[in-house]
């Protein structure tokens, strides 16, 4: 079956993330699709490359670039969120006259239509956040 | 058509359950996540509303999170399924939409 995941909420704050990366892995892990996870709103905080939480606590942003990795995910950053919260890939450093980007590997910024575009394609949506 | 609703929230914090409740049809099924699971514990004022729910619907809570919220096994109300993330994917696929109450 193919699924979509939307994530709203940042690292560290609420459990949302947490459960949205469990539910994706044990997805994957079954055989499913997984179309694309779209973070919105405080979510895009979650694709980061510049975060380094303790060494005993989880690597959230890590742990959603190497489910990426080994599944070819399709993580994607609200545009309007992203700017909102200072993540930044190359084409917003050049839009926008940044002097730097923040963005991890395997995540991309886009539109929302992108999550419009998933919740058509999929057969479910999943919604994660507070 | 059956739906599975999940619900986030205790509901001593926010009525989330209780709209998951009364807006889910007969035949649904209802998933407690995260702070959602205080409501599949026995003996609290939110009791009668999720035994009224288990009539005609189904209710599960996450393992996990009843587990890191020390709920042991006996105080969790008859009828309430526990499921792990793979018996989540599970129920997404069992069923046609999935509405997050947050």
């Amino acid at each position: 079956m193919k699924l979509a995941v939307q994530v709203n909420e940042g690292p560290y704050q609420h459990q949302a993330t947490d459960s949205a990366y469990h539910f994706t892995k044990a997805a994957l892990e079954k055989g499913h699709e997984v179309f694309r996870v779209f973070f919105y709103h405080d979510g895009v905080l979650n694709g980061t490359r510049l975060t380094t939480p303790p060494q005993d606590d989880r690597n959230i942003v890590k742990r959603w670039v190497e489910l990426a990795e080994k599944y070819d995910l399709d993580l994607v950053l609200c545009v309007a969120a992203a700017q909102r919260r200072g993540l930044v890939d190359e084409g917003e450093a050049q839009r926008n006259g940044k002097d730097a980007t923040n963005i991890a590997p395997k995540f991309r910024i886009s539109g929302l239509g992108q999550l419009v575009e998933a919740a058509i394609q999929a057969d479910r949506l999943v919604v994660f956040g507070d | 058509m059956a739906d599975l609703h999940t619900v986030n929230k205790s509901p001593f914090e926010k009525n989330s359950l209780e709209a998951a409740i009364k807006f889910s049809l007969a035949g649904s099924s209802i998933l407690l996540i995260e702070d959602g699971v205080y409501g599949a514990m026995k003996g609290t004022v939110a009791e009668d509303m999720v035994k009224g729910a288990l009539g005609d619907r189904k209710v599960y809570a996450l393992k996990s999170d009843v587990m890191a919220r020390a709920i042991k096994a006996d105080r969790i109300i008859d009828g309430i399924e526990l499921v792990d993330y793979t018996g989540f994917v599970d129920l997404v696929e069992a069923n046609d939409k999935v509405q997050a109450w947050l």
